[in-house]
């Protein structure tokens, strides 16, 4: 049996206040794909980066090929034949895909790069291990999962033996899931291995050899997919039982809250993006929104928030005309927003906790009083917030950006519903949260629906679509084209929508309905 | 729960050193450079730093001179902190400064024979509403446009010299050859402050010294307490997450550089109402851009602009002495300005050497 790749035996990390590894053993064979489980926070990324020479551990040894060595920077872990791709892609976007590739390595020919030779590389290594990919495209117009492949093949161009996928699908879309684990598997049998940091349980299933699962800086627990199931696999990484569908009543529509009539909206190329879009939303109801990104829904919500200009059409919220509102004006007609990113839009990160929950809301009472801000309001009521919404922080002095995602999103949450909203509109709200958060956000988002709010929910996941929604609006190319009510259409007749489908052509493999996107 | 406010404390204080320890470690080091750069050029370091505090603080007098000339400092390192604060590199305080002097030049002619304390007030806000205008152009070009404003602030700098220059050699120039306007009228000048703290005797330090070091507690409140401040600031760090939360980024951008440029008038008005008592052509001697290291130095915190308007001006003042008593040339205190700026601006070298020296401390700390 060959000896593993990667040994790391009892490895602690101690951050200010964390101790995010305790004492973590984890072993890595040529041929296999590990998937290392865990929610946000639970010390993956930590132990990774510790491998990866980003940081340096407090305790334990690495042995790369049965020699312990001390990896020191990311040169030197490349050098060992690690290599990590990270979630946010490390690509110089107007280069081409070669010189990416090449960067760092160039091969030269008396000082002047041979990017013919480059380009024969690249081609050479993407064909061995089926990572097709044009060598002289330019990164920038690269859709993000062809992005992510050349960060793999600029890992495998360097020689790396080991590769740290680090959340790779949280950019994807589903068929870009499903061909970056056909690469992974076909990377495993030319003799690599593959270390998956995940917090999806479906993945983790259908593409992992052996599992192993990450709680509070510690390994909970090992075991193949074969032996357990999405539900054994949640219970470990959280510590409890998870309920995935949530049980909601049957909605109580009452008064019309949003109404859109055929709103038009341009997007950054001025081209448009929302092409007459009617709709509305009522009191007690959640409407989604479901489409593939790009379909036009970040402009529509842009331009129910008041961040982005209206180009025909109008808005009412709660009779009153917001169609051409700010931001400021939109708020106080009663919408909060959930933005889809929230680093860049929801919070700002610089700020603590205090200064980020009276966001939108500070230069009225009780946060402020003729243009001072009352800290002792803004304290006591940010404890509550923290409090009520379960934000896991050491205070409230802390910056957003020392918590973690879920925890980031569970501030943003409090922030906007603590406004006691009559529309919420939530973009995305559960992107990048594990199961123990999304379980959380949709409890809130259903909670607002009891308490007779409209919720404007926009999703890429189908089963949050599904399990949320009282109805759902498909938009394709910036219009809506097709409306169902809750539990009428299975995720296949979503898809087909989606992705342009119409009339009664409706195929019956979800295959084959993806196959058209 | 007394444990808790504890901990909050000693967290707080924990949060003000490390605040204070990159500035402090950039002082440290520029010092040592510039004790090597002494001892290769022949000079004895130890005599040379004694002499130059002796300068700066020696005596009442002396004290009262780096008070002088930390005056300035003070207010374009506010002008400048404000306008980092928001996001915004007011690179072009030296123009509006040399604005808020021309208003202040011209006013306190118009105004002889008034009351001494309304004529101050009304050249102070005078002053620093034209510093304001002399940025607002740029601000609302940023604003609107998006035109740098490192480029607008700066070329609005020229423009403000060569009317000040003009004015000064033509419609307002005094009789004789010199070109400079009137002396102003003493109810139009600020009051020296040795005519109430006498030990400061006889050095000129006016008025301006109080107003500056009032307005930086003022606008320290301004930022950290009061809505316009979190609005300056929620945009310098995020303008998208702003905008999200309903505030106008094109609105704010507008105020804060105005702002910027009402501290840089104010400056000007100072200088000319209590140093030089008239204006002239070189009556600044960089002032505006001086407060960009200021305000570096002071990593943009008003309280922080104090301290740093101080050390810059104790250089300044404690320079001659340094020449006179220890034989070494007063150049060498601007190498050591430009390390202090240089260290601070290069943060990572106080880092890492903080973090040598310290990392034993924060480890038992930690745990």
């Amino acid at each position: 049996m060959a000896p593993p790749l990667i040994e790391l035996r009892e490895i602690t990390k101690q951050f200010p206040g964390v101790l995010a590894n305790d004492k973590v053993s984890l072993s890595l064979k040529p041929g296999e794909i590990v998937a290392l489980l865990g929610e946000n926070g639970a010390g993956k990324s930590t132990l990774m980066n510790v491998v990866y020479g980003l940081l340096s551990a407090d305790g334990g040894e690495v042995l790369v090929e049965g020699e312990a060595v001390h990896i020191r920077s990311p040169r030197h872990a490349i050098d060992l034949g690690i290599g990590m791709v990270h979630q946010h892609f490390m690509l110089v976007a107007p280069l081409t895909v070669t010189e990416n590739i090449v960067l760092g390595n160039e091969p030269t020919r008396g000082g002047v790069i041979d990017f013919k030779q480059a380009r024969e590389e690249v081609r050479e290594i993407s064909r061995r291990y089926g990572l097709a990919v044009d060598p002289d495209a330019t990164v920038r117009d690269l859709p993000v999962g062809m992005q992510q492949r050349v960060e793999i093949l600029k890992a495998l161009y360097r020689g790396a033996r080991v590769l740290i996928l680090d959340e790779p699908t949280a950019v994807l879309t589903p068929q870009e899931v499903r061909e970056l684990f056909a690469v992974v598997r076909s990377l495993v049998t030319e003799g690599l291995a593959v270390v998956f940091i995940t917090h999806k349980l479906e993945e983790v299933m259908s593409v992992a050899d052996r599992v192993v699962v990450m709680r509070d800086g510690r390994v909970v627990g090992e075991t193949r997919p074969q032996d357990t199931d999405t539900a054994g696999l949640a219970k470990m990484m959280v510590g409890r039982e998870v309920v995935f569908r949530v049980e909601k009543p049957p909605s109580a529509c009452g008064d019309t809250i949003l109404e859109i009539e055929d709103l038009r909206v341009l997007d950054e190329r001025r081209l448009e993006a929302v092409k007459g879009v009617s709709f509305t939303v009522c009191a007690g109801e959640v409407v989604a929104l479901a489409g593939v990104s790009g379909n036009g829904q970040t402009e529509l919500i842009e331009a129910i928030t008041g961040l982005r200009k209206v180009t025909g059409g109008s808005m009412r919220l709660k009779g009153v005309d917001i169609t051409h509102a700010a931001a400021r004006e939109a708020i106080a007609a009663g919408l909060s927003h959930v933005p889809e990113d929230r680093h860049r839009r929801g919070l700002v990160l610089e700020f603590d906790l205090m200064e980020n929950t009276i966001l939108g809301d500070h230069r009225q009472a009780p946060f402020a009083k003729r243009g001072v801000l009352d800290f002792h309001a803004i304290t006591e009521v940010t404890r509550k917030r923290i409090a009520d919404y379960d934000v896991r922080t050491p205070s409230e002095r802390v910056k957003a950006s020392a918590l973690s995602g879920g925890n980031q999103q569970k501030l943003v949450l409090a922030r906007e519903l603590g406004r006691d909203p009559d529309l919420l509109v939530a973009a995305q709200p559960t992107r990048g949260l594990d199961v123990g958060a999304i379980e959380f956000v949709h409890n809130q988002i259903l909670a607002e629906r009891g308490n007779g709010k409209a919720v404007l929910l926009v999703s890429l996941e189908l089963e949050e679509v599904q399990s949320l929604a009282d109805r759902i609006l498909i938009i394709f190319e910036g219009q809506i084209v097709k409306e169902f009510t809750a539990g009428e259409a299975s995720d296949e007749e979503l898809g087909y929508y989606m992705t342009g489908g119409g009339g009664d052509k409706l195929t019956s493999g979800s295959e084959e309905v993806r196959a058209d996107a | 729960m007394p444990e808790l406010v504890r901990v909050q404390s000693s967290s707080r204080l924990a949060t003000v050193l490390r605040e204070l320890a990159v500035p402090l470690v950039s002082v440290a080091i520029a010092a040592i450079i510039g004790s090597v750069i002494m001892l290769i050029a022949g000079f004895d370091p130890l005599a040379a730093y004694a002499a130059m505090f002796k300068g700066a603080f020696g005596s009442g007098r002396q004290i009262g001179e780096t008070m002088l000339r930390s005056t300035p400092l003070m207010f374009t390192g506010l002008a400048v902190a404000y306008g980092f604060r928001a996001g915004l590199f007011n690179i072009g305080a030296e123009g509006q400064l040399f604005m808020g002097g021309l208003s202040a030049a011209w006013l306190g002619i118009v105004l002889a024979g008034m009351p001494r304390p309304f004529n101050i007030i009304l050249m102070l806000v005078a002053g620093a509403a034209i510093g304001a205008a002399w940025a607002f152009v740029p601000a609302l070009l940023k604003a609107k446009v998006g035109a740098h404003e490192v480029i607008t602030t700066m070329m609005f700098t020229y423009i403000g010299r060569y009317i000040v220059s003009w004015l000064v050699t033509g419609p307002l120039k005094a009789e004789g050859q010199i070109p400079q306007t009137n002396r102003l009228p003493v109810e139009s000048t600020l009051p020296k402050m040795h005519e109430i703290l006498p030990f400061l005797t006889p050095s000129r330090v006016h008025l301006g010294f109080v107003v500056a070091v009032v307005l930086a507690f003022f606008i320290w409140w301004v930022l950290k307490y009061t809505s316009l401040g979190y609005e300056s600031r929620a945009v310098g760090y995020n303008p998208w997450a702003s905008e999200t939360g309903g505030i106008s980024v094109s609105a704010t951008t507008i105020k804060a550089l105005c702002i910027s440029g009402a501290l840089a008038g104010l400056a000007g008005v100072t200088e000319v109402m209590g140093v030089h008592m008239r204006l002239f052509d070189q009556f600044s001697a960089g002032f505006g851009f001086t407060g960009i290291a200021v305000a570096l130095l002071a990593k943009n915190n008003p309280i922080g602009v104090i301290a740093a308007a101080i050390l810059f001006g104790g250089l300044s003042a404690g320079g001659g002495t340094m020449q006179l008593e220890a034989d070494v040339p007063q150049k060498v205190i601007l190498i050591i300005q430009a390390l202090i700026i240089f260290l601070v601006a290069a943060e990572q070298i106080a880092r890492w050497i903080i973090g040598r020296t310290g990392r034993r401390g924060a480890a038992e700390n930690a745990g």
